[in-house]
Formats: structure tokens, C-alpha cells, sequence
């Protein structure tokens, strides 16, 4: 523009202003933006602004094998890659009336577990990172190896690991495996009390969190809110209890609840949810040594293989929430349709953009951490 | 409901806790490098001697990282299913899954404990790997992800196949195979890894791979027509092939290969007479060429030629000396093996085509080949072996003394002749199988009870007939020698008691020349009213006439032709049998070898025809 032609253009004046945050930001986790109206610091409007990790798996899973899509779904949530998994399998099973043998049953909740202290040791270190507190997430992550490296006996790989399939589990457990899994549960577990004196109940981040990021459990419920967030808010609601599957309704855990439904309660559900993990994990290690038998059912030949016409609603617990696949199949060698239900994609948009109404800007990232929001799961 | 020492308020001493962790060890991991697990899931490594080029990894991977690349100087052989290409993995794609370990056939692919691949810029190639047996960097790392027994992805197990038991099929001429139905069909073809080594290895190149995928898709209308793409005897292959296809078959390599020959009988058993030859008559031209074609001999390599011709629009007429057609394939080959009526069906297709059969027509006798040759633009000889020979040995000459084809001849045209109450056969082959267990059935029905000794040349693990015939044959009360060696036929007062066999020490000579070597020690007598002589056959090519046999070029008492069965004759061809063995569809394969030929031959006509009607 000329200069001579340049006009400065009056704007009423105001206090507000337009922030982007993210879609690279250390206090977002991913790739994922909210667009935020600040008064200030306060937050009066919130948009978020997701689909810079689309990737379009669901389309994708239509143009696979079967078999083919177990390397893609773990990727649909990097931190929690198990679950998808289990569930997409469980509904090819469902289509194609598999019997899974017992001891795969045994094998899937172990590694839904472990999947779960991981991922749950990545989120609260997210959180505490948010709060400036990095020695929490540098624990968390070095002992989440920790639980990697066992994945990587089990299944080949420590984040991906492609190991269920539809049917059962692709390789048998190691010797030994039990035994050092235990003593890794020996080890987590002796590490609790110094997460609760670092940050579970450091004062840092207990009036940080508190009130942060409110909501009733009318508003969880109508906002389609699940899991741990969800069960921060006082509902004792849990696939693996109110609706089993594999082999939950024979182990013995409990479902924990807070009441606050803030982004403190959010977190100690969480705290309180790894205790329990290596509970129902130690029953695994009791109970698995005496369940023989196959790991998984007779399949045809990848190649070759049409589930019959059909579909299924599957859903397990997740770490984040309920995760859920509906697959249709039309009897040919490739799913017709497959729709990914994730937990993420409630609480990161339309319970996000809620809970940040008049919350300030330095407490954006911690209300998306206490979700445990994972973006390459809203995008899928 | 937490279980957290939870305080509202902290307390001002709550730092000095930290004090603590003096005491302890470093969070902090060591740098050193340690190894991987067991089962990780590394880069890359393959087995190239027991890897075969068969690109299943390639079908299953699902971010088509692997691409088949041609390795020169590695083994090829499409008779023994192994392809001189290996996968080359771009790890730019590959996403570690395994899933190419899990399915390979031969298990010769799986990926090791090795963790770290870097590179410079300049080095973005090195991210495209041909995996041979020392790895990536050539470090020989440990296998990590290997294949295992309860993961493997590949259906070793063949469909069971309903057969006759010994006991009850010894009674009669019955089919013994059952066949298999429409779920054991699908599920069999299921096992199929679509790697195509059946396809190179068939003589004919049947496309085996689309029909046993049509098959398993349930268009068992859409297999015929793959089938006859290629092959018009699909009936009598389904039910007789030496199936090559299946000794190549990948799966075969650890488990029992797909049972090809089987799904063929399938479909072909499965859509009606009527829509096979509404299927064989797609592609026909609608014209007619107006050249003629005469074809000695309706056997397969005679009628598949005249299958091919008579779809480019020639009239094709057959000359058949006897009164039914299928050559050996009908009067060498048992019922029990191949019903008539499937035989029936797959040459009711080809005249159904328009192709003219000219029962008891013996060329030579009731034509000759100068009126063939008078009357049509090309010949084809197609006449198979029809004589047995002869071992020649002392004895042979008596009457009671016969060959296999003469007495398998007879047993289907019904003609009578005395059933021996004891007999041996000389001779390892399927044919002496046919005739032994021919005779088997014959004698059960007469005498109750089967006295037949085989004698062959070979020992059993270089044996000639199919295992599956020594198995069936045994079953059915039929005793068999191996490395026996004719020494004479006993003959007592006129009468033949028997034949005296000697141990074989060797067969051929070190030239590998046929020349055995007996132990003369070793004698054996085994009694019989009858012996039967199977060990080869040949060609009657009387037919020919003085003249034409002066004038034709021969090669060791074999007609000589080029590869496409041309003779020195420029209207003359010959194929199958007797000219290039050994079985059905070989036959098939030289049938439309020789077509191809005679069709290029009779273009060749038609251009210069054109050519001189324009210079004139």
C-alpha cells in the first residue's frame, strides 16, 4: 500500500482482544487450537479449532483389510493406544461371532492396565507441567518408560503395539514376563507416596486446580461427558463394572469418585485409579499362570477374509473415557463403515470450550490437561 | 473416597521433605545402550534361500511399504514355485507391524533386535532397504519378531476330501474322489494367498489365482470363465492333473499346499452343462474365415486346438479313428478316476462350438493324408501313443504277456478277455497303477479276492506314480516292489507261471543314459497267469503314408517339430503326446501352442491373398 494512501481505521475502544492458542503451544496438548476472547485475562468467549491432526483413519479403515486396520487404530490415540485395539477388535468378533479364547481375555485386560498407569502417569504430568511443576512430568514420563519397556517384551513394540487382533493376541506371553511385571508394580506402587507429596497434594497445584474448571454432574451428563472426568463429578459410572467386558466382571476393583468436578477431583480420580490398576493387575498375575489354552481362535487367511454382513456397538473403558467402535460390515474383506466414538472428542470441544468461559487465561491449558483431552483423537 | 493423606492446608516444613531424596538414587536412566526384547519388532531381515519371491508380504502390508524387486542371479524355477525376487522394505512407510512375518508361507521374513537407523542427507536412500540375512547395517542382529506356531497367519490345513473307503471302492468303477461341497469350496479357497506361482507353474498358465478367488467369492460362474480362458478340459484337469500348480503352491513350502485341483472339480461340478458352454462361447468371432482345418485325433491336445480355431471362425473338422472321443484320456485312464460322462461334457462343449467329429475314421484307411491335405488349408496330427512297448525280455512274446494300454483300451470299450486270477505288472508309473488297479476291481468281481504284484524299477523315494496312487493302490490289496528289474517271463509247458525280477542296483549310467544294472544274486519269482508290461509308450504313425513320412524330417523315431509343433511341412503340425509329453495338460498347453501357431500361419495366407489381389 502507498503510503500516502494509508488510513488508520478507528476502532471503538475496548479491553478486548482475539488470542490464538496453539495450534503449537506447550500448554496444548498436540496439535489442537482455541481461539479465545480475553477481557483482560479473563476468557469471554472460547472456540476451539480442531483438525490439524486429521488424518481421516475411519475413511481410511474402508479401503484395509481387516487385519490391515490393527496397525492404524493405535494410532488414533498415541497415549492410550491399547484400548483401540481391544475395541476394534471386539467388534469384528461381535460381526463374526469369534470365540476369543480365555487366556487372550486374561491377556487384553493386562495390557489395558498397564495401557491405563501410562497413560495416566503421561496425564497428570501434563498437568503438572502446566503448573510449572516439570519434576512431576519428568517422573511420570521416566516411570511411564518404565511401563513401555514391559510393553515392548509383551508386544514387540512400547507404544504401538499392534498386538491384538481380532480373535485373540498375537504372540503368548514371555517367560518370566509375570515377574517382572510384578516387581514393576512393586515399584509403582512405592512411588505413589512421593507423587502425593510432590503434587497430589503440594499446595502449588491443590489451589491451582481447585474450582478450576467446575462442573455438575448434570452438565457431565449432558455434555456427554465419561470416564474419569465424569466420575470427578460423583457418578460411579464404569464400562468394566456397569457394562463388562473380557473378563472384568470376574476381578475385583473399585470405582473411584470425587465430588468436586473441578480439575482437582479430576486428578485425584486418576491418582486414585492407578491404585487400582495394580489391583485388578496383580489379580492378572495371579490368575493368568493357571488359564491354558490357546491365545487366540482360528482365523482365515488375512487375505481372504469376509466378515459377515453386520454391525456392532462396541465400547471399553479407556483411560480417557468411554471409547466406543461402531463397524459395519456388508460381508466383504473390508470394513463397509467404521466410526470411531471417542472420549475426546466431547471433552475437548464442547466441554472445553464451556468449562473455559470465564476461567483466565493461565488456566486454559490446566482445564484441558484435567480432561486428559487427546486431540489426535478428536481429529482421528 | 481417596485414600490420599490429603491436608487442605500445607504445612511450612513440607519443602524439607524433599531433603529425602538425597538419600536416593538418580530418577535418571543410564545412557548406555542396552538390547532390545526378545520379541521386538526391529528392522528387517529375510531368509533369501528359503524365501521364494512369492510377494505375500507385499499383499499384506497396509502401508504398501514393500515393493518385490528382481534379484538377478538368485534361483528361478516356475515348475518348482520359487521367483527370483525379494521384498525391498521403504522405511519410510513401514510401520513395524509384523504383519509380513505372520503371513509369510515359507517364514523366511521377520525383523530383528536392531533399534536405531540414521542417515545423512545425502544418504535418504538408505531408508529404502532389500532385507537379506545380516540386516540393515549388516551387523547380524538376533531375530526379535519371528514367526511362531500359535501366531501364524497362513491356513496350513488342507479341506479334508471325501473319499471311497479301499473295501468299498475295490468292488466297482465308481469315482472314488467325493468332491468337495460349497462351504469346504469357499473355505479351501480361502487358504489362497494369491501369489501366483500356480499360474507360472501350469503348463497352460490356467489363471489359478482369479478362479480360486472367484470361488471363494461365490461366482463359481465367474471361475469357468477364467477356466476357460485357458483351458477347455477343466472336467477332466480337475479330476486327473499331475496339478503342478499345487507342487509350487507357496502354501505348500511348511503346509499342505491349496488343493487347486479340487476347487476346479468344484466349480466346473457346480454350473450346468448348458451355461459352461454359454460361457465358452463368449469371445467367439461371429465370423466365418473360410479356411478349413483338419485335426487327427480327438484327444485333448486335438480338440484344444480345435477349440481355439474354431472360436477364430475356421471350420474344424476332427478325425477319430475310434468311436468315442477323449483319446488316452478315455481309454487310458480309469473310471474310477474319471467318470466318462465328465469326459463327455467337456468335449459336448467344444463340439458344441461347431467343431465337426468324424467318429471311425481311421486316417491312413478310411482317408488318407493326401485327401486331408487336398481338402484343407492345414493339418494338425495329434494321435497321442498308442502302442505300448515292449520289455523284450525272454518270454515276452507269449500271449499271456500284454500291454497296459491295450488291456485298459479294452476295459473300456467292455471288450472281454480272460481276467488273470493272479497278475504282475512291470512297470512304476501311474499307468501301471491304472492297469493294477483296473484289474484289482476286475478280479474282486470275479474271484473275490485281488492277487496283483507290481513290479517297478525305481525305489519309492524316486517312485514315478503319484503317492497318492502307491497309497490308494495299497489300500486296495495291491502288493508293490520296488527296484525290481524284469528278468524273464516263466514259461511252463506253453503255460506262463510267472515272472522272474532281479534287485536293481543302478538305472542309469554316468552319462545318465538309461541303463540299469540288476544284482544277480537277488532273484525273485513271483507266479501269475498274466504279466502286464507298463513301462512306456509310443506313437503309430502309420498314418502317415510312404511318402509323406520319406519326406518329413524325424528325430529319433519322433516326428520333428519346431517348438510351436511345426513340421517341415508347412500344413502340417503335430502336438500333445506324440510329440511332447507326458500329460493331460500338456497336451492342452501344446493344443493351443500349436492353434497360435496355425492361426498365424493361415493369417500369413490371408495376407498374401490380399497382397495378390492388389498387384493384379
Amino acid at each position: 500500500m502507498r503510503p500516502e494512501n494509508y488510513q488508520a481505521r478507528s476502532q471503538p475502544p475496548s479491553n478486548e482482544f482475539e488470542l490464538n492458542f496453539g495450534p503449537n503451544h506447550p500448554g496444548i496438548e498436540g496439535n489442537y487450537a482455541f481461539r479465545v476472547k480475553l477481557n483482560g485475562d479473563q476468557v469471554l468467549e472460547a472456540r476451539a479449532d480442531a483438525g490439524y491432526l486429521h488424518r481421516g483413519f475411519e475413511k481410511l479403515m474402508e479401503g484395509r483389510l481387516w487385519i490391515q486396520n490393527i496397525a492404524l487404530v493405535p494410532r488414533i490415540c498415541v497415549p492410550d493406544p491399547v484400548p483401540m485395539e481391544v475395541c476394534y477388535s471386539l467388534a469384528i468378533e461381535e460381526i463374526g461371532g469369534l470365540e476369543v479364547p480365555e487366556r487372550a481375555k486374561w491377556i487384553r485386560v493386562m495390557q489395558l492396565e498397564m495401557s491405563r498407569l501410562a497413560a495416566h502417569l503421561f496425564a497428570f504430568g501434563g498437568h503438572a507441567a502446566t503448573t510449572g511443576m516439570y519434576t512431576t512430568m519428568f517422573w511420570g514420563v521416566a516411570d511411564r518408560d518404565l511401563i513401555l519397556d514391559r510393553f515392548e517384551e509383551l508386544t514387540g513394540g512400547r507404544v504401538y503395539s499392534i498386538y491384538n487382533i481380532p480373535g485373540g493376541v498375537r504372540r503368548d506371553v514371555p517367560e518370566g514376563f509375570l515377574d517382572r511385571l510384578s516387581s514393576l508394580l512393586d515399584y509403582l506402587e512405592s512411588r505413589l507416596p512421593d507423587y502425593d507429596n510432590l503434587f497430589f497434594t503440594n499446595q502449588v497445584f491443590v489451589k491451582r486446580a481447585r474450582g478450576v474448571g467446575a462442573m455438575t454432574q448434570e452438565q457431565a451428563l449432558k455434555w456427554g461427558v465419561t470416564g474419569p472426568n465424569l466420575r470427578a463429578t460423583g457418578l460411579e459410572f464404569d464400562v468394566r463394572r456397569d457394562d463388562p467386558y473380557l473378563v472384568y466382571d470376574q476381578l475385583d476393583f473399585e470405582i473411584p469418585t470425587e465430588s468436586g468436578g473441578d480439575a482437582l477431583a479430576r486428578n485425584l480420580v486418576r491418582r486414585a485409579e492407578l491404585k487400582q490398576s495394580i489391583r485388578i493387575l496383580r489379580q492378572v498375575i495371579e490368575r493368568l499362570p493357571s488359564i491354558e489354552g490357546p491365545i487366540r481362535c482360528p482365523i482365515p487367511n488375512p487375505l481372504a477374509w469376509n466378515v459377515p454382513a453386520g454391525e456392532a456397538y462396541t465400547r471399553v473403558e479407556s483411560s480417557k473415557g468411554e471409547l466406543a467402535y461402531y463397524v459395519v460390515s456388508t460381508g466383504g474383506d473390508k470394513p463397509y463403515r467404521v466410526h470411531v466414538r471417542g472420549p475426546s472428542s466431547m471433552h475437548a470441544v464442547q466441554v472445553l470450550e464451556k468449562l473455559a468461559l470465564g476461567a483466565r487465561l493461565e488456566d486454559i491449558a490446566q482445564i484441558m490437561f484435567s480432561l486428559d483431552a487427546c486431540p489426535p483423537e478428536v481429529d482421528r | 473416597m481417596s485414600d490420599i493423606p490429603y491436608k487442605d492446608k500445607g504445612s511450612i516444613l513440607r519443602p524439607f521433605k524433599s531433603l529425602q531424596f538425597f538419600a536416593r538414587p538418580a530418577v535418571t536412566q543410564p545412557l548406555e545402550p542396552r538390547p532390545a526384547s526378545d520379541n521386538y519388532r526391529g528392522f528387517h531381515v529375510n531368509d533369501w534361500k528359503k524365501c521364494i519371491g512369492c510377494s505375500t508380504c507385499q499383499k499384506v502390508c497396509d502401508n504398501a511399504a514393500i515393493t518385490m524387486v528382481r534379484v538377478p542371479g538368485l534361483p528361478e524355477d516356475p515348475v518348482k514355485g520359487i521367483r527370483n525376487e525379494r521384498p525391498a522394505i521403504d522405511y519410510g512407510r513401514c510401520c513395524w507391524c509384523g504383519l509380513c512375518v505372520d503371513i509369510c508361507p515359507t517364514g523366511s521374513i521377520s525383523l530383528t533386535t536392531e533399534y536405531v537407523h540414521t542417515c545423512r542427507e545425502d544418504e535418504l536412500d538408505s531408508y529404502f532397504v532389500l532385507p537379506d540375512p545380516n540386516g540393515i547395517h549388516g551387523e547380524h542382529f538376533p531375530k526379535g519378531w519371528d514367526k511362531t506356531a500359535d501366531a501364524d497367519l497362513v491356513d496350513l490345513e488342507r479341506q479334508p476330501m471325501g473319499e471311497l473307503p479301499g473295501e468299498e471302492r475295490i468292488d466297482s468303477f465308481d469315482e472314488i474322489v467325493e468332491g468337495y461341497t460349497e462351504q469346504q469350496a469357499i473355505v479351501e479357497a480361502s487358504r489362497c494367498v494369491q501369489c501366483g506361482m500356480c499360474h507360472d507353474a501350469c503348463p497352460t498358465h490356467m489363471h489359478a489365482p482369479e478362479y480360486i478367488r472367484a470361488i471363494w467369492e461365490g461366482d463359481v460362474e465367474e471361475a469357468v470363465r477364467q477356466m476357460y480362458r485357458t483351458n477347455p478340459f477343466s472336467h477332466v484337469c480337475g479330476r486327473v492333473c499331475t496339478h503342478r500348480c499345487e507342487s509350487a503352491c507357496s502354501i505348500g513350502r511348511r503346509g499342505e499346499p491349496v488343493a487347486i485341483r479340487w476347487l476346479k472339480r468344484y466349480a466346473m461340478d457346480a454350473v450346468p452343462d448348458l451355461r459352461i458352454r454359454e460361457i465358452a462361447a463368449e469371445g467367439k468371432v461371429d465370423y466365418i474365415s473360410g479356411r478349413r482345418i483338419a485335426i487327427v485325433g480327438a484327444g485333448p491336445a486335438g480338440l484344444t486346438a480345435a477349440y481355439d480355431l474354431i472360436r477364430k471362425g475356421h471350420k474344424v473338422t476332427v478325425f477319430e479313428a475310434l468311436d468315442k472321443p477323449g483319446g488316452m484320456t478315455r481309454y487310458g485312464i480309469p473310471e474310477y478316476r474319471l467318470p466318462y460322462d465328465r469326459l463327455d461334457a467337456d468335449v459336448a462343449v467344444i463340439t458344441s462350438l461347431g467343431v465337426q467329429i468324424q467318429y471311425n475314421t481311421r486316417v491312413g484307411r478310411d482317408v488318407t493324408m493326401d485327401e486331408l491335405r487336398r481338402d484343407h488349408d492345414a493339418v494338425l496330427i495329434a494321435i497321442g501313443l498308442q502302442l505300448g512297448r515292449s520289455t523284450r525280455i525272454p518270454g515276452s512274446d507269449h500271449p499271456q504277456v500284454r500291454r497296459a494300454v491295450d488291456l485298459l483300451r479294452m476295459i473300456t470299450r467292455g471288450e472281454s478277455f480272460e481276467v488273470p486270477e493272479r497278475a504282475v505288472v512291470i512297470g512304476g508309473g501311474n499307468v501301471a497303477m491304472d492297469i493294477a488297479r483296473s484289474l484289482a476291481r476286475l478280479q474282486k468281481q470275479q474271484f473275490g479276492k485281488v492277487q496283483i504284484t507290481v513290479c517297478a524299477l525305481e525305489d519309492f523315494e524316486h517312485f514315478l506314480a503319484d503317492p497318492e496312487e502307491v497309497t490308494e493302490a495299497r489300500e486296495e490289496g495291491i502288493e508293490i516292489l520296488d527296484s525290481r528289474g524284469p528278468k524273464e517271463v516263466v514259461i511252463e509247458d506253453g503255460r506262463l507261471t510267472g515272472l522272474k525280477t532281479l534287485g536293481v542296483i543302478s538305472i542309469f549310467d554316468e552319462q545318465g543314459r538309461f541303463a540299469p544294472r540288476y544284482d544277480q544274486q537277488d532273484e525273485q519269482f513271483h507266479p501269475g497267469d498274466m504279466v502286464i508290461e507298463s513301462i512306456g509308450q509310443m506313437s503309430d504313425v502309420s498314418l502317415l503314408g510312404e511318402e509323406l513320412t520319406e519326406r518329413l524330417e524325424w528325430n529319433r523315431g519322433r516326428l520333428k517339430v519346431d517348438e510351436d509343433g511345426h513340421s517341415s511341412e508347412p500344413w502340417l503340425w503335430a502336438a500333445g503326446d506324440m510329440v511332447f509329453g507326458p500329460d493331460v495338460v500338456h497336451a492342452v498347453a501344446d493344443g493351443h501352442r500349436v492353434a497360435a501357431s496355425m492361426e498365424r500361419y493361415l493369417a500369413e495366407l490371408d495376407s498374401e491373398k490380399q497382397d495378390d489381389g492388389r498387384t493384379s
